[in-house]
């Protein structure tokens, strides 16, 4: 494996463990704040265990997130020094916002998880809607970081190096409304989902137990509205790429020539060599219409820059199908619980909808990963977008792949763990026998 | 105060409260490996609590102080990634660890407490020494420029794995243990409690001053540019002159056992040291090659910079102070004797207590 490669997996590596503790701190805090809200206003003792028990695994997510994150921001320069040299200071207003996010939430959460007998109820609330917004914000301020590597903005270069550097400029890079949406959003449907599926397991077991009810309410509501919502955000995001990064839009639709009226592509596989991609279902003009807003418009394709300067495609074209097959399916899950529930005036709770839910439960971080593998690989061979490419940015450190199998090492036994720690919170549930007059809804008891 | 100096100010500042706070954590990490006698268990118990609620915003600061050194000095930064790649890694491999199995231990089975109790203290262990390393590393002009292209020059080997930074390291780990016991004599409940890090922190001192005179040694031999920054400079001796009295002070203090006397102390004899590592080196981010001037980003980066960290600060002082407050505030036995409940923090809001003040 060459040292680039390696560095390339370490990386990768990096992010997709992160991302998945990342997208938790970003969407459990907001469960957990709502769930307490609910406990608060009901003093019913089910919201109260349930917002324990999310405490207790935000906790154990936020930890690990804390430090791979650490990792990460340690490795942009432990293995790309020539792109930190570069950028550090163009994307610095992120990272230091980011850095104060960061402050707040973990302070917060610190005050949350240890503070329930030290400070007032409603002060206690207000800690966990601080966890959730600085949360949520740490998240906008990285992206929008990474964003700024697929449409670089705020510098000119001249002999090689930046000058005239704006930051704020940088900051609000073409991409960076797009993509932080796209991310912010995704958080919430994979992390709703992915608690909806738990208690949707909890429920075809003991299907009258109030606290996977209330749960599995709640995290579907989140997660499905999320998910209803995320399709609006791809195709505003699809644009976008379609404008500043059209090579990356070819790569994820498998577009070789640049085309009017060119074809949706679903599936088929891009043959790199032939320059052409076999077997795919084609909608006629449905690309240029998603892309450009027009059944004619012009996409430009693959051939239109040299070989050298274009992402492996098949890896790009596969993962992006992917992202967008499950995302579809949880979209369609969501409608589908949202009619069952309008049309009973109760929770959806028939085994089949709990078992459909239960399906969809890893799909929202499988296309969080699959995402994140269109928008990182869809850019290569650039680590800035046109302006500096990964090869040149790779530090000249020998031996890489020992800290890649390190580090792969130690975050497989950590997800290990961590998967080990979560079966037990989550199969140790409480049981609350349901009301038999509440037909599955929430009795209201006053404080 | 040109900009440069001025966030270079601000980094010192930030590596200062994340050695006072997420020092002190690694060095609790050190008393639970060395837990010992008939209150072992009381005096892991002990670490856990005073850590728990904190240790994860005094971490932060390590995240601030990087986030500053790669936007205000991109250059020193990627050279320091480059050239001390390797002791950063085993650092990043232990902070990981430390705060995984902490967490872990918090939420796992009371049966694998002990596992994960060896992991966070074996880990609290190797990574201030990692630090350590580094900066001595830096200190000592082990990271070096090509004077014609700028670029680093390194074996990636040669720059940490040398007596000096070694020596740094353990001073670094020593000093930490030092803040812990310190801290911990306040923070302990039990009089016996109190005496077992009473007794810690005297020995954790008596460690760090053979150890800080062992890298003064180590500093004229094979770090001239740190030996020279200490020693030549007006300000030099009445300098370690207050280092030495804080240091000699806490000592006294802790010996007539005043406390929270002791722990003021401490803490500034660790500032001292800290600023003096900073002041022998300024006006050089990476000895003898790269001054901060030279390294520094573009001023319209580093004012926009400095506005966003006052900005910051507006909104995570306050947020620190209340934390500190509501966990360092008064001893907890006091609060939950004051509050009328005997339980930890693991008791439901709304039942008696929750509401005190």
């Amino acid at each position: 494996m060459s040292d680039l490669l390696a560095a390339r997996g370490q990386m990768a590596m990096s992010l997709a463990f992160h991302i998945v503790f990342a997208a938790v701190g970003i969407a459990m805090p907001f469960l957990m704040a709502v769930s307490e809200w609910r406990w608060l206003r009901s003093r019913d003792p089910v919201w109260l265990e349930l917002t324990r028990r999310w405490a207790k695994g935000t906790a154990i997510f936020f930890a690990v997130g804390a430090v791979s994150g650490t990792v990460l921001s340690f490795e942009l320069g432990l293995l790309w020094p020539g792109f930190m040299a570069h950028a550090g200071p163009i994307i610095g207003m992120p990272f230091s916002l980011e850095g104060f996010a960061f402050f707040l939430e973990a302070i917060f959460l610190g005050i949350y998880l240890y503070g329930w007998d030290r400070v007032p109820p409603r002060a206690h609330w207000l800690a966990g809607v601080v966890v959730a917004a600085s949360g949520a914000l740490s998240g906008v301020f990285v992206v929008t970081a990474n964003a700024w590597m697929n449409t670089p903005a705020g510098f000119d270069v001249v002999d090689g190096r930046a000058v005239n550097v704006d930051p704020v400029a940088a900051m609000l890079n073409p991409a960076a409304f797009q993509q932080t949406l796209h991310m912010t959003i995704a958080a919430y449907q994979a992390v709703g989902f992915a608690v909806a599926g738990v208690h949707a397991l909890g429920l075809l077991r003991e299907p009258r137990n109030l606290f996977h009810r209330r749960a599995f309410a709640l995290a579907l509501t989140v997660g499905g509205t999320a998910a209803v919502l995320q399709p609006v955000s791809g195709d505003v995001s699809a644009k976008q790429v379609a404008r500043w990064q059209p090579v990356k839009l070819a790569a994820m639709e498998a577009q070789w020539e640049t085309q009017r009226g060119a074809p949706l592509r679903i599936g088929g596989w891009p043959d790199e060599e032939a320059e052409t991609t076999r077997w795919a279902a084609e909608i006629p003009r449905g690309l240029s219409f998603l892309a450009t807003g027009d059944f004619d418009g012009e996409v430009r394709g693959l051939t239109s820059v040299p070989r050298e300067d274009r992402p492996p495609v098949a890896i790009v074209h596969l993962a992006f199908q992917l992202m967008v097959a499950c995302g579809l399916f949880m979209a369609a899950v969501a409608a589908l619980g949202a009619v069952l529930a309008w049309r009973r005036r109760r929770l959806p709770d028939d085994p089949a909808f709990l078992r459909l839910v239960v399906l969809a439960a890893p799909l929202g971080f499988l296309a969080i990963e699959a995402g994140w593998v269109v928008t990182e690989v869809g850019r290569q061979p650039w680590i800035i977008h046109g302006v500096l490419r990964t090869a040149d940015a790779v530090t000249p450190m020998p031996g890489l792949v020992v800290p890649f199998a390190a580090f792969t090492l130690l975050y497989l036994v950590l997800a290990g763990i961590v998967i080990v720690l979560m079966r037990r919170q989550v199969f140790a549930s409480p049981v609350f026998l349901r009301e038999p007059s509440g037909e599955g809804r929430p009795a209201r008891r006053p404080a | 105060m040109d900009p440069a100096t001025a966030v270079a100010a601000v980094l010192v500042a930030s590596l200062t409260l994340y050695v006072l706070g997420g020092g002190a954590d690694f060095g609790g990490g050190v008393w639970d490996l060395f837990a010992t006698g008939p209150r072992a268990r009381a005096q892991r118990d002990l670490v856990a609590d005073a850590i728990g609620p904190i240790w994860e915003a005094n971490h932060v600061w390590l995240v601030l102080a990087v986030v500053l050194l790669f936007v205000a000095f991109p250059t020193a930064f990627a050279a320091i990634a480059t050239a001390l790649h390797v002791p950063l890694a085993l650092m990043l491999v232990g902070i990981v660890l430390r705060g995984s199995a902490f967490t872990f231990r918090t939420y796992d089975d009371p049966g694998v407490h002990a596992r994960w109790s060896r992991i966070f203290a074996v880990a609290s262990v190797v990574t201030p020494v990692m630090l350590g390393v580094c900066i001595g590393a830096v200190a000592a002009g082990g990271v070096r420029l090509d004077p014609a292209t700028g670029a680093v020059r390194t074996d990636f080997v040669s720059a940490w794995l040398r007596p000096f930074p070694f020596a740094v390291g353990l001073f670094t780990l020593a000093l930490f243990a030092f803040l812990a016991a310190v801290y911990l004599t306040v923070e302990a409940e039990d009089r016996g409690l109190r005496e077992d890090f009473r007794r810690r922190a005297l020995s954790a001192a008596v460690a760090a001053g053979a150890l800080a005179f062992a890298s003064l040694v180590l500093a004229r031999l094979d770090a001239p540019v740190m030996w020279a920054g200490l020693t030549a400079r007006p300000w030099s001796l009445p300098f370690h002159a207050t280092t030495g009295l804080c240091a000699s002070g806490a000592i006294a203090a802790l010996w007539t056992r005043r406390f929270r006397l002791a722990r003021a102390l401490a803490a500034a004899q660790v500032a001292f040291v800290l600023w003096g590592w900073a002041a022998s080196q300024y006006p050089y981010v990476l000895p003898p090659d790269l001054t901060l001037a030279a390294a520094a980003a573009p001023d319209r980066v580093l004012g926009l910079l400095l506005a966003a960290l006052a900005a910051g600060a507006v909104v995570l002082v306050p947020s620190l102070v209340y934390l500190f407050r509501v966990f360092k505030g008064r001893p907890p036995a006091l609060a939950r004797l004051e509050s009328g409940a005997p339980g930890g923090g693991t008791r439901a809001p709304g039942e008696a207590g929750t509401d005190r003040r």
